[in-house]
């Protein structure tokens, strides 16, 4: 039976646990550096979409929104997910332009999405300014869900199966033989303490856990990891913050983004406004802290798109790491050396909603072996080709 | 207390679900505070944080932990507010 040790217990890691268990492959063990739900995984807006501009994105999320539809149901753990669609807006010539096309892509593969005149605009969301807005969007089957519970679900379930889920390990390097990955290296790790930094802290001996596969989907600290390796990943991490406001009665039904200003707001089924927009420069490197100057931007942001929102109290702010990569999309598949490990990062703050799907795919690509015309197009040896991909339906 | 004593209720979780946490093996409290949501309400764990401590550190035996993360704002803070400040710094 082979041995697979999985680097990162966020949602892909143990989606793709649980999946791999599911087929038989149960001696898996999934690490991570700190406690669960502490990266990206437990820190995103729980956005689930399939409004895309690349076909191969639409398909997949398509597929990921049938699993988070049945997951309840077979996990046992009520996810709060809510279909109240994604509308998307944009107030430039070019953005609007992107949307057309985009839509009528989405309708070929089989999706209801549909541009929205001005008064289909104001009949969903009454409240929105619809000053100068060029153009909209809106595909009613797309969602929100609550992280949290989703990763223990997932957790939850891969640990019935017989997968062991190891919280506060890091990996502190690798052992090789012959191309390959005998041994990874870990070290039990505790909070910092007196910081605020999320940084942890060596809290015993390394020691040497062996395989015969190794998965890395750590997200914005895959680079750092794969260095270990000699292996040059081109992501980068990318600060990402966003905040939550009072719980309010049940009045935005769908998850608002602005192409033009990377504002984006949804309503919980907690009923909180959570959502964030873009602001740039952010610091260098993995960086969790949360700034004013978010605070306000995303303030002012937000009241002018819904001025009725002036008189609505924040309550919490966070910030977590988007996992960038030159193209816009993600870095999977197998590397030619070492042979077998596999990459799962760069899904550039989509790797949460797409994890459901690609947590499937991934357990396939290493119980079998077998790769795809999907992977092959996302493998790391595309930089090196040249073959670039492209994505414009990225937000923040 | 009983077990269904409230111990945060802005998110109405009770002392059976944290203790819940607990035996499933959520032995740090921003573990739990993720299991359970306590602390992520209007109070934002004013009252809370401080029984989740305890109850952590008598069944693990460890000495209390920090208090959870703190997420800014101090207080709750209208969005209207916000907007008309200046703060355009990183900071």
């Amino acid at each position: 039976m082979p041995r697979v040790v999985v680097i990162g217990a966020g949602i892909l890691g143990l989606a793709t646990a649980y999946n791999l268990a599911k087929r038989g492959v149960k001696d898996v063990l999934v690490v991570d550096r700190a406690y669960l739900c502490g990266g990206a995984s437990g820190r995103n807006g729980g956005g689930v979409r399939a409004q895309f501009s690349s076909e191969t994105n639409i398909r997949l999320m398509r597929e990921s929104i049938e699993i988070c539809r049945d997951f309840a149901t077979e996990m046992k753990i009520n996810v709060w997910f809510r279909q109240g669609g994604y509308l998307f807006l944009t107030r430039t010539a070019a953005r609007a332009r992107d949307l057309e096309e985009n839509v009528a892509l989405q309708n070929r593969c089989g999706l209801p999405t549909r541009m929205l005149d001005p008064s289909e605009l104001h009949r969903i969301v009454p409240e929105l300014s619809s000053e100068g807005v060029r153009a909209a969007s809106f595909n009613p089957g797309d969602g929100v869900v609550f992280p949290w519970p989703f990763i223990w679900g997932y957790a939850r379930a891969a640990k019935d199966l017989g997968v062991t889920v190891r919280p506060f390990t890091e990996v502190v390097g690798f052992e090789t033989r012959g191309g390959r990955v005998t041994g990874v290296r870990l070290r039990p790790t505790r909070l910092s303490p007196l910081d605020a930094t999320d940084e942890v802290l060596p809290a015993g001996d390394p020691y040497t856990e062996a395989c015969d596969d190794v998965v890395l989907c750590a997200g914005a600290w895959s680079p750092k990891i794969a260095a270990l390796l000699g292996l040059a990943l081109p992501n980068k991490p990318h600060r990402h913050e966003i905040c939550s406001t009072e719980p309010l009665k049940p009045w935005l039904g769908p998850l608002v983004a602005d192409l033009s200003d990377g504002l984006y707001f949804s309503q919980s089924m907690r009923g909180e406004i959570v959502g964030g927009v873009a602001v740039e420069p952010v610091p260098e490197g993995i960086n969790q802290q949360s700034s004013r100057r978010f605070l306000t931007t995303y303030a002012r942001a937000l009241v002018r798109a819904i001025p009725t929102m002036a008189g609505v109290r924040v309550l919490r702010q966070w910030a977590g790491c988007y996992d960038l990569t030159p193209d816009g999309s993600p870095i999977v598949g197998r590397v030619a050396e070492p042979s077998n490990l596999t990459l799962a990062c760069g899904f550039m703050g989509h790797g949460f909603m797409m994890a459901p799907v690609m947590g499937r795919l991934l357990a396939e690509h290493v119980a079998t072996g077998q790769t795809s015309p999907l992977f092959a197009r996302w493998g790391l040896d595309r930089f090196a080709r040249g073959a670039l991909e492209h994505e414009n339906m990225i937000i923040g | 207390m009983t077990a269904k004593a409230m111990l945060c209720r802005c998110e109405d979780v009770t002392l059976d679900e944290v203790m819940e946490a607990l035996d499933a093996g959520h032995h740090d409290i921003e573990s739990v505070k993720r299991y359970t949501g306590f602390g992520t309400g209007w109070c934002q764990g004013k009252q809370c944080v401080v029984d989740c401590a305890r109850l952590l550190a008598q069944v693990t035996g460890r000495a209390p932990e920090m208090p959870i993360t703190p997420r800014p704002p101090l207080h709750p803070v209208p969005l209207g507010v916000l907007a008309s400040l200046g703060g355009d710094e990183e900071g």
